[in-house]
């Protein structure tokens, strides 16, 4: 398992998440995924699920801003059966609902937990913001920012706390960038930049396992977690 | 890996006797405590829909029906639970009082949200015993009465609150839904005052009726339209708030 920092796994216990459950087993993992409005943050926790859901127990929370169309994608593909996938309605304010007021999603979360037993592994998708939105750490163990080529090959540069901070940055539909003139080396080197030592992978999701490196991220993240 | 878990944070210190604490009013009241409240319009977003919240004076209007129903009747449980009335009785009562079945789960789920931000807050028995005894979320405002009374709050501030909350949540969604001018928003919020102070008066002085005569003594003003149009809004495909 690589390390992507020197520093040791960070503790994120809060009040109104116990790390561990009654029987002192460790709770699931729960991965944050943000990041602009079709980004493809959707189509990761997709492909995650599909390439994890027969080694791991998964399950999964969208908060759309106004529908309920990813839960709704995510149940039509049916990457996991329809128990496993919860909606939270955000009230117009996607960043609020994983942030400032979690109790919506925490209770998602739990009662995913509840209904269909122990999990390894939660994904909780935001409802797609700009590039301020991150996640509390009373949500969410580690967050996962993903951004496209499509955007713009400035966005990185443009820094802001979701590309400067979250534990993976995620440039995602690198099949486009020839497309789009976008140039992957200078996102490589403003990314770089802006997060130091903090890891960002490029993926397509277009192309065969085009998921692998996030998949291969968080299993590692998993290890850590448990180990 | 090292998971040193934290320390349980400090309790909230004991209030000041003689129901003198203020701070603690304006902490729980404030519309960015965290309980949920952020997700929900108030019925603003179906009134919108139904053209009859379409600008500052109609919304007004809107929030005088919320203060005089609703918000009346929220009111006197939140008041009944700070002044020690049974919180399940009062739970049962919330429930005879709520027609809509979906206004029903809407206010259990922003009771149950209330009751995770008020027990990390306020953290005490009366809170604990009523989470135990309603996992799945008792109604709002008998969380919010009992959260007041272990905050210090006289059953008369439950009462404010709970009117408050009533017409700050359509408000807020009125500002988002139809981009009304956020000063004459303000300005309607500060004309309701006074028959805000009103309500709480009439909800706090049935709380303590309720005392001797039982929960039937409490407020049970219902708005059929507000009812109707929750039902219909809870079916929407496409809607900003979830009620
Ligand atoms: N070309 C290309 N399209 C992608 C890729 N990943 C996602 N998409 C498409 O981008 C659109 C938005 O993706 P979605 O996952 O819904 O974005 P979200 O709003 O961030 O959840 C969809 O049409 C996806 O099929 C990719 O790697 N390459
Ligand atoms: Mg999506």
């Amino acid at each position: 398992m690589h390390r992507d920092h020197d520093e040791e796994y960070p503790v994120r216990h809060a009040y109104s998440t116990p790390t561990t459950r009654a029987d002192g087993t460790r709770r699931a993992l729960r991965v944050g995924l943000g990041g602009p409005v079709g980004s493809g943050k959707t189509a990761t926790v997709a492909a995650l699920c599909r390439s994890l859901r027969d080694r791991l127990s998964i399950a999964v929370v969208t908060n759309d801003i106004y529908t309920t169309e990813d839960a709704e994608f995510l149940l039509r593909n049916a990457v996991l059966p329809p128990e496993r996938i919860a909606a939270v309605e955000t009230g117009a304010c996607p960043h609020t609902a994983i942030r400032d007021d979690i109790s919506a999603n925490l209770e998602a979360v739990e009662d995913l937990e509840d209904e269909v037993g122990p999990l390894d592994l939660v994904l909780v998708e935001s409802g797609g913001d700009n590039l301020t939105a991150t996640f509390s750490k009373a949500l969410v163990d580690a967050q996962v920012f993903v951004i496209d080529v499509a955007g713009g090959d400035k966005i990185p540069r443009k820094g802001g706390p979701g590309v400067t901070t979250a534990d993976l940055l995620v440039v995602n539909k690198t099949d486009l960038a020839p497309l789009v003139g976008a140039d992957l080396e200078v996102m490589a080197r403003d990314a770089k930049a802006q997060r130091g030592d903090l890891p960002t992978l490029f993926t397509a999701l277009t192309a065969p396992d085009g998921i692998a490196p996030v998949r291969e991220w968080v299993l590692a993240r998993l290890d850590a977690w448990r180990a | 890996m090292s998971t040193h878990p934290a320390p349980p944070p400090p309790p909230a210190p004991a209030p000041a006797p003689g129901g003198a604490a203020r701070a603690a009013l304006l902490v729980l009241a404030d519309g960015r405590f965290p309980a949920g409240g952020h997700a929900h319009s108030g019925g603003a977003e179906a009134a919108v829909r139904a053209g009859g919240v379409h600008d500052p004076d109609s919304l007004e209007h809107f929030c005088r029906g919320r203060l005089r129903t609703a918000g009346l009747t929220a009111a006197g449980l939140a008041a009944a639970a700070t002044a020690g009335l049974d919180p399940l009785v009062l739970d049962e009562a919330a429930d005879a009082r709520t027609a809509s079945p979906a206004l029903r789960a809407t206010s259990r789920k922003l009771g149950r949200q209330l009751m995770r931000a008020a027990r990390a807050a306020w953290p005490g028995p009366a809170l604990d015993a009523l989470a135990a005894a309603r996992p799945r979320g008792a109604h709002q405002p008998v969380v919010l009465g009992l959260a007041a009374g272990t905050a210090g709050l006289p059953p008369h501030d439950a009462a404010h609150i709970a009117l408050y909350e009533s017409v700050t949540g359509p408000a807020t969604a009125a500002v988002r839904l139809l981009s009304l001018d956020p000063f004459a928003v303000a300005a309607v919020l500060a004309r309701l005052t006074p028959d805000l102070d009103r309500a709480a008066e009439a909800a706090a002085t049935a709380a303590r009726a309720a005392l001797h005569d039982g929960v039937d003594a409490l407020p049970a003003a219902s708005a059929p339209l507000l009812d109707l149009a929750a039902e219909r809004h809870a079916r929407w495909k496409v809607r900003l708030f979830a009620s």
